[in-house]
């Protein structure tokens, strides 16, 4: 069996240089704090600079549609960095999910358009959705419009370009839906940097991008593609918060001692290390699984969205309890690398999910 | 054609002359052995004439690949794992040259098998604490103390052995390293047995031992560095063949899982897949730690693996016997014998539960491990460390 590299690459390791100095200076610590007291300025701005500045929008888009034709390892850098900053940018939604759906479609103008950074694509399904559990309730009317509603979108509010799978009797067609046709109604949610929208279809008027037979599998590449690659957010946020805590307990004195000394702080960071480490092996693994198309891909994804989503949660949490007080703070960072933690441990599918889907996949059946 | 494929033609012709010599096959293995170390196929990063060719380490792997290719005989690990891993670095790093003519061959060949005197009851985790006296008597030291934890002591000729020769200074200044024979009348090992039922460490009495100065090494009062090279040198064993999924103590569970539908439960079901992702993720970390490894940027990970290790092998086994249901409640067998090889995913769950209780403490506690994680790679403050400047015999014991 051939090995995977699952280090970075040199190419990787400019990427993320090159994107870290542009978040440093656009997304520093605590400006996504304003998302959750309604200004959402920082938004567009922080995309616009992403997908066309640094080009992420094209990354894999591929490079007869005017794409970068770049694979899903560099998307996971992306990934890392995004999370790292907690960063309200809809590149996962966008530029990972709805493009990698729309790379089943003969579409070309369409990607071209994402590409560039002239549209912003979202994947009409619930942020919860995943690859077992996935049934879409919007259908199609003989006037060729789409009618029904869904909940819980993800980078809806952010998109122009909607991908609406809807149900037809032969399959799962692939329908895009200018979003100025679609009622959207913000919700307010846990994690406002990835603000969700419950999307209401009434009589909107449709291309069909994708037909029964390739709708299907088009969008669960995208729910496995999602889950694959939120794996290496969920990288960046922990080790986001094992730094900062390291970091603080460093500085902070108790006791006329460093805290950071007290052996009861230091074994929880040697865990919460080796669990980072472990995160890292497996979101490294489903990202060279994606890229090169690897069967182990789907087991690959469901191993590191059951193993990550806990080391991201259990890392915010660890970094807000050994803040003490200051972790409880609004105005402290921490609280929005919790938020967004939590609400990525049921995206794509929760742990628990993706257990279940494992067991079937490795024959360990209940 | 380069440099390096010169190298590698001129061991590829060293490796045929020696086994057109001595067909892998049909000669006796420790002669084998013996004729590869005097061709210096042994360690090829050890000196010509002490079983090697002063070449880098890195060639080591090509020459193992064309001898077993050749069909030659694997070392006995059992028989020389502890000299070979560790006794002969640190003969050859601090011995006289005495010492690595008498010493290297037999120890690389198998005819003589080594132990190691580091452990003692009252220094485990703080080593640098051990109190075997190695008192001074003209040309030879009489040692008196206790050792602990010692595989292979039953069967081994020769040791190496960390001993207290200064008292009077605190306690990383006062030891010295010895080799030590095993045959001496003063030299009493006791089997040590387990909570598995087995023995597979001894204790190991010293009365009077009487070993010449001859068999130090390293300089009086050096022996923690001397130490510190043998303990560098001791390959962590941690668990499996990182290349296969399902390869360590998961694989087990999981196969009793798949031919005993009885056993299955709801609850017992979403345990065992957390532990099957968790050994998923610790095989795919150590991959990672052995990629890293192969380009040079060694580092402290492998504590962190280790800790993992532990913590997996306990949870899985602990799981099995209680999936085995009934058949958790029975053991293989608690008579006491001495294993030949240690295999952690061998024999019935209880064994390897109860086994697995020793991968926390053996090769550095996971206590420790925590303290050397948050030092070395975290960077937060050490343990305060009270014993530092005082004697060793005013540190209250």
């Amino acid at each position: 069996m051939r090995e995977s590299n699952l280090l970075y690459t040199d190419v990787e390791d400019a990427l993320r240089e090159a994107l870290r100095d542009l978040l440093t200076a656009r997304c520093p610590a605590g400006a996504a704090t304003a998302l959750y007291d309604g200004d959402r300025s920082i938004v567009p701005l922080l995309w616009k600079s992403l997908a066309a500045e640094l080009g992420l929008a094209a990354l894999l888009v591929p490079e007869s549609a005017g794409g970068a034709g770049a694979t899903a390892r560099e998307a996971a850098v992306v990934q890392e960095e995004l999370g790292r900053f907690a960063a309200p940018a809809p590149f996962l939604t966008s530029a990972l999910v709805a493009t990698t759906v729309l790379n089943f479609s003969d579409a070309d103008d369409l990607l071209s358009e994402l590409a560039s950074g002239e549209r912003t694509a979202a994947l009409v399904v619930p942020l919860s959705a995943s690859v077992a559990s996935f049934t879409p309730v919007v259908t199609a009317t003989p006037r060729g419009t789409v009618t029904g509603q869904v909940t819980s979108v993800a980078g809806a509010v952010e998109a122009d370009l909607l991908l609406v799978p809807v149900r037809v009797d032969e399959g799962i067609e692939v329908h895009a839906v200018d979003a100025a046709a679609v009622d959207a109604t913000p919700v307010v949610s846990l994690d406002m940097g990835r603000q969700l929208a419950d999307l209401t279809f009434d009589e909107a008027p449709t291309r069909v991008v994708l037909g029964a037979e390739a709708g299907g599998p088009a969008v669960l590449a995208g729910l496995q593609i999602g889950a694959a690659l939120l794996a290496s957010e969920q990288v960046g946020i922990a080790q986001w918060c094992l730094d900062t805590t390291v970091d603080y307990l460093q500085q902070r004195r108790q006791f006329g001692r460093i805290v950071g000394g007290f052996q009861a702080l230091k074994h929880r960071l040697a865990d919460l290390y080796t669990d980072v480490e472990g995160a890292r092996a497996a979101a490294r693994y489903a990202a060279a699984c994606a890229a090169e198309n690897d069967p182990d891909l789907a087991v690959a994804a469901s191993i590191a969205q059951a193993f990550c989503s806990q080391v991201a949660v259990k890392a915010a949490e660890e970094c807000v309890q050994l803040h003490g007080g200051i972790g409880m703070t609004w105005e402290y960072p921490a609280h929005l690398y919790l938020k967004r933690a939590k609400a990525d441990q049921i995206a794509f599918g929760t742990p628990s999910v993706h257990r279940t889907v494992l067991s079937e996949l490795v024959r360990l059946p209940i | 054609m380069t440099a390096e494929s010169t190298i590698h033609r001129e061991l590829r012709a060293r490796i045929a002359e020696l086994t057109t010599s001595f067909p892998p096959r049909s000669t006796e293995p420790r002669e084998f052995q013996g004729a590869r170390f005097d061709a210096g196929l042994a360690w090829v990063h050890f000196p010509l004439g002490l079983g090697g060719l002063g070449l880098s380490r890195s060639l080591q792997g090509y020459v193992e690949e064309l001898l077993e290719e050749a069909g030659a005989p694997d070392n006995p690990a059992r028989r020389i794992g502890i000299g070979l891993g560790m006794a002969g670095p640190t003969i050859l790093a601090f011995g006289t040259e005495e010492q690595k003519q008498r010493f290297l061959r037999p120890l690389w060949t198998g005819e003589e098998v080594w132990c190691q005197l580091f452990s003692e009851p009252g220094a485990g985790s703080d080593l640098a604490a051990v109190g075997t006296r190695a008192v001074r008597a003209g040309d030879h030291w009489v040692v008196n103390g206790q050792k602990v934890w010692t595989s292979s002591a039953h069967e081994a000729d020769w040791a190496i052995l960390l001993a207290r020769t200064d008292p009077d200074v605190p306690k990383h200044a006062g030891m010295t390293y010895f080799l030590v024979d095993m045959t001496d009348p003063g030299v009493e090992v006791r089997a040590l047995r387990q909570i598995t039922g087995e023995a597979e460490f001894n204790e190991v009495f010293l009365t009077d031992v009487r070993i010449p100065d001859t068999h130090r090494a390293g300089q009086v009062g050096e022996g923690w560095k001397v130490a510190n090279a043998t303990l560098t040198n001791e390959r962590v064993a941690i668990g499996g063949d990182d290349s296969v999924r399902e390869s360590g103590m998961i694989g087990r569970i999981a196969s009793t899982w798949r031919e005993r539908p009885e056993v299955r439960s709801t609850a017992l079901h979403d345990e065992l897949m957390t532990s099957w992702v968790e050994s998923e993720v610790f095989r795919l970390t150590g991959i990672r730690v052995r990629q890293k490894l192969a380009v040079g940027a060694p580092g402290p990970e492998s504590a962190g693996l280790k800790l993992v290790f532990a913590r997996l092998a306990q949870t899985i086994s602990g799981l099995e016997v209680e999936v085995n249901g009934e058949d958790g409640l029975r053991y293989s067998d608690w008579t006491m014998t001495r294993p030949d090889v240690v295999d952690f995913t061998g024999r019935d769950a209880g064994y390897r539960y109860l086994r697995a209780k020793g991968n926390s403490i053996e090769g550095g506690t996971s206590e420790i491990l925590r303290n050397i994680v948050a030092e070395r790679v975290l960077g937060l403050p050490t343990e305060p460390r009270v014993d530092k400047d005082i004697a060793w015999k005013d540190v209250p014991r």
